[in-house]
C-alpha cells in the first residue's frame, strides 16, 4: 500500500469509557485508603527512589484511578518499599500496601 | 435588676459580644487571661483581604466597650458552679462572680510547628511561623533572616498543622491560605527583589475579595504558586533551607533553596478553650473544639443550658466571621435571658 | 500373660501412633544434610545430653516456662504431662513388682487393676495403691482446671484461648475422657474386689450403692481403652502432636538446628511443637488493637502446618517478636514467618537497574554515619548526631546526607530477599570504598540488616552503643539533666539485636529513668513496624496509643526512644487528645546532644 505519511495515532485522551479500572477497584477493596488521595505530592517529594528515577507515586495513584495501567507496570517495580511516603502522607494513606498490592495484581494479571 | 452575663475570653469575639450585650442592657463582666484585650489581633499588623491595619479593627472593638462593662484582665478561671440556673465563676483570687448566662470566647491557639518535625521549626534557624513574620511586620524593623541577611527568596508552606491526620488535625484552618497570599504580597512590598513562593495543596479563596487578592498576588506582585506539599526541609551550610516538594502540576520533583521558610500554622482549640470545656463539661468535637448543639441552626448553643459560645472557640474562622458570630451569640443570649418565645426552638 | 479383647483399641492406637510419629521424625531429620545430622549424634554422645534431658524434664513434663507465666496454667499443663508420666511410670513399676517379672505386656500397667484383683503381697503394695490414686487425682484436678479454663480464661492470665479445629476437638474430647473413664473403671473394679486406693475405693463404694457395678465394670474398661486408642490415632493430626515433638525440638535445638532461610525439617518440628496453648495471643498487639486473628502465631503455625496458603495473615504481623518471647516452647515464629513470606513474595522482583547509573560518591573517613531514610523525617536526630560527631572530634562521613539507597530491610521483612540484596550490594560498595572502620546508624531497622546480612568487615554500631562508648571514653562529657524519663526499646534494637544495656547506661547518666511494666524483651512495639503491610493509619494509631498509655503511666518528663520511626509514632500519640496528657518524645541522641551543650 502506498505510504501517505499518515499513521494511526495513539489516543492521547484518557478514555473513561473504555479504560479498565479493575486495578483501582481491586485496590479500593484491599486498601480502601487509596480513595483518600488528594494528590498533594508529599509522597513523591520525600521518595527515596525519586532521587534516582522518575518514579512518582502520586502520579501512579492517579493513573491507577484513571485506569491507565500501561503507564505504571514498569514504574511500580522501582519502589524500595522503604515506607517514607506512608510516614509523610497527610491523609494517612497506607501507600506501602498500595504499591505492594499493585505489584501483586499486575503480576497475577499479566 | 437587669440580668448579668459573664464573658470568658477578651479577644475579638469576647469584645464584640460584650459590647452588644451591654448595649442591650445586660450587666456584662469580661474576663481576659492576658494583660490587654484584643487576643490574637494584637499580634497582626495588616488583615486580609484588603491589608487594612489590624489596629483599626481593634479601635472599633474598643469603642464598643462602654464603661458599664466590668473588665478583668490578667484573670484566670479556676472553678464554675451552677445552681438554680445561675452560674458562679471563681477566679484565681478566689473571688466569686455571679451570672445568669455564660459566653465562652476562649478561642484558638496557633499550631505548635515543632510537632511537624520534618519542616525543621525549632531546629533550623530560618524556619519561622506566619505569626513570627507578622511580628516582624509589626515591629517595623527590616526583614532579615537569623544571620542578618536580607532574604532573596522566601517560601510559604500552607497547611502546617491543618488537614493533616499525622498531627491529629483533619480540618482546614480556613485563614492560612489567604494569610500566605497576603504575607507574600507584603514581602514583595517590603522587599521588591525578594522572590516569594507559596507551596499549597489547595488554595481556598472562598471569602469576599479573597480571589481578588490572589489575582493581585499573581499579577501585580509576581508571587509564584507551586502546587505541592512540602515533605521536608534541610538546612544548608549557610543557614538557608533546601526544600523538597513535588511540583504536582508539572509532575516532577522540585528542589529549591530559600532564605526564609514561613510555616502557615493552623488553628487548634486554645488551652483556655480546653480548660473551660473540662470545667463546664462542654462537649467537644473530634477536633477538640467546643461542639454546638446544631451546626446550622444553633451555632452558639452548647450542651449546657445557659452556656453559649462564639468565635474560634467552635471552629477556625476569619475575623469577619468571628464578629458575625459574636453578635449572633449576643442575640441568642438576649433571647435566652429575656425568655423570648423564639427561644422555645432550642431543645436542650 | 493377661489378655482381654478390650485392650485392643489402646494397643492398636499405640502401635499406630508410634509408627506414624517415628516415620515423620525420620523423614524430617533426614531431609537435612549429612553434616547437620551428625550434629545430633555428636550431641547424644556428649555431656550436653544431660542438659537436654533436664530441659525435657523441666519443659515437656513440668512446663516450667508456663508456670512462670501463670502458675495455675502451669499447674494445669504439668498435671497432664507430668501426671500422666508418673501414672505410666508408677503403673509400670507396680505391675512389674506384682508380676515378679521384668517384662510384661505393654498394656498391663495401663489396665493393671482389671487384671490384678489381688494386689497385696509385694513390697509397698498399699503405698502404691495410695500413690496411684493420688496421681490420678492430680491429673483430674488439672482436668477440672482445663474445663474451667475454657469458661474462665482470665483466671489463667489469658484474655483469649485458641479456637479449635475438628480433629483437635475430637482429640481434646478423648483426652478429657481418658482420666475420668480410668477413675470410673478402676472404681467399678474396686467396688467388687477392693483393690483400689483412697480415691477409687471410696468412689467405688459410692457407685456400688447406686449402680449395678458388676455389669458396668467391663464396658467401662472398654470405654477407657477406646478413649486412649482414639486419642493416640488423633494425636499426629491434632495439636497434641506437640507432646512428643517438643522433645525432638529440644534435642535438635541443642544440637544447633535453626530455621534460617529455608523451610526445613527442623522448621516442621518447630511448627508441630506448637500446642496452641494461646499464651502468644495476649502478647500480640495487632490482635489486641484490631481483633484480627489470622496472624496470631498459634493460628499462623497451624495454617503453615496444614499448608493453607493465603489464609495465614502472612503480612499482617509487626514481626516485633513479643510472641516469641512468651512462647513456652521457644518456637522461632519470626524466622518461620520470614521464610513463608519469602516463599510467597520473593519471586515478584523489583527493578533496580537505575542504581547502576547512580553515582557512588564515597568519602574517605574513619566513621561512616548512616542516618537512615526515616531519620531524614526527624531532623533533630540527625542534627544532634552531627553535633555530637563534631563535639567528639570524629572524622566522619555522612553517607546518606543527600541521596540514599534504602538499607533493604523494609523489603526483606516482607519476604523480598532478592530485591533487598540488590540494595545491600549498592550500599556495601559505598561502605567498603570509604575505608572506614566503623559504621554508625541512627535507625535500628538499618542496624539489624547491616549486622545480619551485609557481611561487612567493619564494626557496626547503633548510635546508642556508639554514643555510650564516646561518653565512657570521656570524648563526650554530658551533664546530668535530672529529668525523669522512660525508655522505649525499639523492636529491631532490643529484641531484634539484643541492645538493652547501652541505652540504659547512657540514659542513666543524664536522667532518672522510671521502671516500666513491659520492657526489654517484653517491650511493646510502637505499632509502625514496616513488617506489617495491611495495618493502616487507624490500626497503627490504636497500637501507638495503647503503647503510649502504658509507657507514660508514670508521668515522665520525657519518653525516650532510639529509633526515628518509634519517635515519629509516639510524637503523634503522646498528647492530651490521644492519651490524656502531653509527654515530650525524644531520641536518646537528642537528649545527649542537649546534655553536652
Amino acid at each position: 500500500m502506498a505510504d501517505f505519511g499518515y499513521k494511526i495515532q495513539e489516543d492521547r485522551q484518557i478514555n473513561y469509557d473504555s479504560n479498565d479500572r479493575t486495578l483501582f477497584y481491586f485496590l479500593k477493596r484491599v486498601e480502601p485508603s487509596i480513595s483518600l488521595c488528594i494528590g498533594c505530592g508529599t509522597c513523591s517529594a520525600t521518595c527515596t527512589v525519586g532521587q534516582f528515577t522518575q518514579f512518582d507515586l502520586h502520579k501512579i495513584m492517579l493513573y491507577v484511578r484513571r485506569g491507565e495501567k500501561v503507564h505504571i507496570a514498569n514504574e511500580i517495580k522501582k519502589c524500595m518499599l522503604c515506607g517514607k511516603c506512608s510516614l509523610v502522607c497527610p491523609k494517612g494513606i497506607n501507600t506501602r500496601n498500595i504499591i505492594f498490592q499493585t505489584r501483586k495484581f499486575l503480576h497475577s494479571n499479566k | 435588676m437587669s440580668k448579668s452575663v459573664i464573658v470568658i475570653g477578651g479577644g475579638i469575639a469576647g469584645m464584640e459580644a460584650s459590647a452588644y450585650l451591654s448595649a442591650m442592657g445586660f450587666n456584662v463582666t469580661l474576663f481576659e487571661k492576658d494583660e490587654k484585650l484584643g487576643g490574637h489581633l494584637l499580634n497582626w499588623e495588616r488583615l486580609f483581604p484588603t491589608k487594612r491595619l489590624g489596629s483599626e479593627v481593634l479601635t472599633f472593638l474598643k469603642k464598643g466597650m462602654d464603661d458599664k462593662i466590668k473588665v478583668h484582665t490578667n484573670t484566670n478561671i479556676t472553678k464554675i458552679n451552677s445552681e438554680n440556673g445561675k452560674y458562679f465563676v471563681t477566679n484565681h483570687n478566689n473571688e466569686i462572680f455571679e451570672a445568669d448566662a455564660l459566653l465562652i470566647t476562649t478561642g484558638y491557639d496557633l499550631f505548635d510547628a515543632r510537632r511537624k518535625e520534618e519542616y525543621g521549626y525549632g531546629i533550623y534557624d530560618n524556619v519561622i511561623t506566619s505569626a513570627e513574620l507578622e511580628t516582624m511586620f509589626l515591629s517595623g524593623k527590616p526583614i532579615v533572616n537569623k544571620q542578618g541577611k536580607v532574604p532573596k527568596r522566601i517560601g510559604f508552606v500552607h497547611c502546617v498543622g491543618s488537614r493533616d491526620r499525622k498531627v491529629g488535625n483533619v480540618y482546614c484552618s480556613k485563614v492560612c491560605c489567604v494569610t500566605a497570599v497576603k504575607q507574600a504580597t507584603e514581602i514583595r512590598e517590603h522587599l521588591p527583589d525578594c522572590e516569594t513562593y507559596c507551596f499549597y495543596m489547595d488554595l481556598r479563596m472562598y471569602g469576599a475579595k479573597f480571589e481578588e487578592l490572589y489575582n493581585e498576588a499573581q499579577e501585580k506582585y509576581g508571587v509564584t504558586f507551586i502546587r505541592g506539599r512540602l515533605s521536608e526541609a534541610n538546612e544548608t551550610i549557610d543557614g538557608s533551607l533546601l526544600v523538597k516538594v513535588e511540583d504536582t502540576l508539572v509532575g516532577r520533583p522540585l528542589k529549591m533553596t530559600v532564605d526564609l521558610l514561613v510555616l502557615m500554622v493552623g488553628f487548634e482549640p486554645s488551652k483556655g478553650t480546653k480548660d473551660i470545656a473540662r470545667i463546664l463539661n462542654l462537649s467537644t468535637n473530634s477536633n477538640g473544639f467546643i461542639e454546638v448543639v446544631d451546626e446550622h441552626t444553633l451555632t452558639n448553643v452548647t450542651n449546657q443550658k445557659g452556656v453559649f459560645v462564639a468565635g474560634t472557640t467552635t471552629s477556625p474562622r476569619t475575623i469577619t466571621n468571628t464578629i458575625y458570630d459574636a453578635r449572633a451569640a449576643a442575640a441568642e443570649i438576649a433571647c435566652y435571658l429575656n425568655l423570648y418565645t423564639i427561644e422555645s426552638r432550642v431543645k436542650n | 500373660m493377661s489378655y482381654n479383647p478390650f485392650v485392643l483399641p489402646f494397643s492398636i492406637g499405640l502401635v499406630i501412633v508410634i509408627i506414624l510419629i517415628l516415620w515423620k521424625y525420620f523423614r524430617w531429620v533426614f531431609s537435612h544434610e549429612k553434616a547437620e545430622q551428625k550434629k545430633i549424634v555428636k550431641l547424644i554422645f556428649s555431656f550436653k545430653i544431660f542438659s537436654v534431658i533436664k530441659e525435657i524434664f523441666m519443659e515437656v513434663l513440668l512446663h516450667r516456662r508456663i508456670f512462670k507465666i501463670n502458675p495455675v496454667l502451669g499447674y494445669m499443663h504439668s498435671s497432664f504431662a507430668f501426671g500422666w508420666f508418673l501414672l505410666i511410670l508408677g503403673g509400670t513399676v507396680e505391675s512389674k513388682l506384682h508380676s515378679h517379672h521384668a517384662f510384661n505386656m505393654f498394656y498391663e500397667p495401663i489396665f493393671f487393676k482389671f487384671f490384678s484383683h489381688n494386689i497385696n503381697g509385694f513390697p509397698f503394695a498399699n503405698g502404691f495403691k495410695f500413690l496411684m490414686d493420688l496421681i490420678l487425682l492430680y491429673i483430674l484436678s488439672g482436668l477440672v482446671l482445663a474445663m474451667v479454663k475454657r469458661l474462665y480464661k482470665r483466671m489463667f492470665g489469658m484474655k483469649k484461648t485458641t479456637k479449635l479445629r475438628l480433629v483437635d476437638k475430637l482429640a481434646l474430647t478423648s483426652l478429657w475422657c481418658i482420666f475420668p473413664l480410668r477413675l470410673l473403671a478402676e472404681s467399678l473394679t474396686s467396688a467388687q474386689y477392693h483393690n483400689g486406693g483412697f480415691l477409687t475405693d471410696n468412689f467405688g463404694n459410692i457407685l456400688a450403692a447406686i449402680l449395678p457395678v458388676n455389669q458396668l465394670e467391663y464396658p467401662a474398661w472398654w470405654a477407657y481403652s477406646i478413649a486412649l486408642g482414639v486419642f493416640f490415632v488423633m494425636l499426629p493430626y491434632s495439636r497434641y502432636m506437640h507432646i512428643p515433638t517438643e522433645m525432638v525440638l529440644i534435642i535438635l535445638r541443642k544440637a544447633g538446628f535453626k530455621t534460617e532461610k529455608k523451610y526445613t525439617g527442623f522448621s516442621r518440628v518447630e511448627v508441630q511443637s506448637c500446642s496452641r496453648c494461646g499464651v502468644c495471643l495476649d502478647a500480640c498487639q495487632v490482635y489486641s488493637a484490631t481483633q484480627r486473628n489470622k496472624m496470631l502465631p498459634a493460628y499462623f503455625l497451624q495454617s503453615v502446618r496444614f499448608n493453607k496458603k493465603g489464609k495465614q495473615g502472612l503480612t499482617d504481623c509487626l514481626m516485633c517478636g513479643r510472641c516469641q518471647e512468651v512462647c513456652p516452647v521457644g518456637i522461632g515464629v519470626n524466622a518461620i514467618r520470614r521464610v513463608k513470606r519469602n516463599e510467597v513474595f520473593d519471586e515478584k522482583g523489583a527493578e533496580f537497574e537505575y542504581l547502576k547509573d547512580s553515582d557512588s560518591k564515597t568519602k574517605k573517613a574513619d566513621v561512616i554515619y548512616f542516618a537512615g531514610c526515616m531519620t531524614h523525617l526527624t531532623p533533630t536526630i540527625k542534627k544532634s548526631m552531627v553535633n555530637l560527631f563534631q563535639k567528639a572530634d570524629v572524622n566522619y562521613w555522612f553517607m546518606d546526607e543527600d541521596a540514599s539507597v534504602c538499607c533493604g530491610r523494609p523489603l526483606q521483612v516482607l519476604g523480598k530477599e532478592k530485591d533487598a540484596n540488590i540494595l545491600a550490594d549498592k550500599n556495601r560498595e559505598l561502605i567498603n570504598n570509604s575505608g572506614a572502620t566503623l559504621l554508625v546508624t541512627s535507625c535500628p531497622i538499618c542496624y539489624k540488616i547491616f549486622k545480619e546480612e551485609y557481611n561487612l568487615n567493619i564494626k557496626i554500631q547503633h548510635h546508642t552503643e556508639y554514643l555510650n562508648e564516646l561518653v565512657n571514653s570521656g570524648k563526650l562529657k554530658p551533664v546530668n539533666l535530672n529529668f525523669s524519663a522512660v525508655y522505649h526499646d525499639p523492636c529491631d534494637l532490643g529484641r531484634g539485636s539484643g541492645i538493652y544495656s547501652q541505652p540504659r547506661e547512657l540514659l542513666s547518666k543524664i536522667s532518672i529513668t522510671n521502671k516500666l511494666e513491659n520492657e526489654k524483651e517484653m517491650a511493646l512495639c510502637c505499632g509502625s513496624s514496616l513488617a506489617n503491610l495491611p495495618a493502616g493509619f487507624d490500626d497503627k494509631e490504636l497500637m501507638a496509643i495503647k503503647a503510649a498509655e502504658e509507657l507514660c503511666k508514670s508521668n515522665p518528663d520525657y519518653l525516650i526512644t532510639a529509633c526515628p520511626l518509634c519517635k515519629k509514632t509516639f510524637v503523634q500519640a503522646c498528647n492530651e487528645r490521644k492519651i490524656g496528657k502531653n509527654v515530650k518524645v525524644k531520641d536518646i541522641a537528642e537528649m545527649l546532644a542537649e546534655a553536652v551543650m
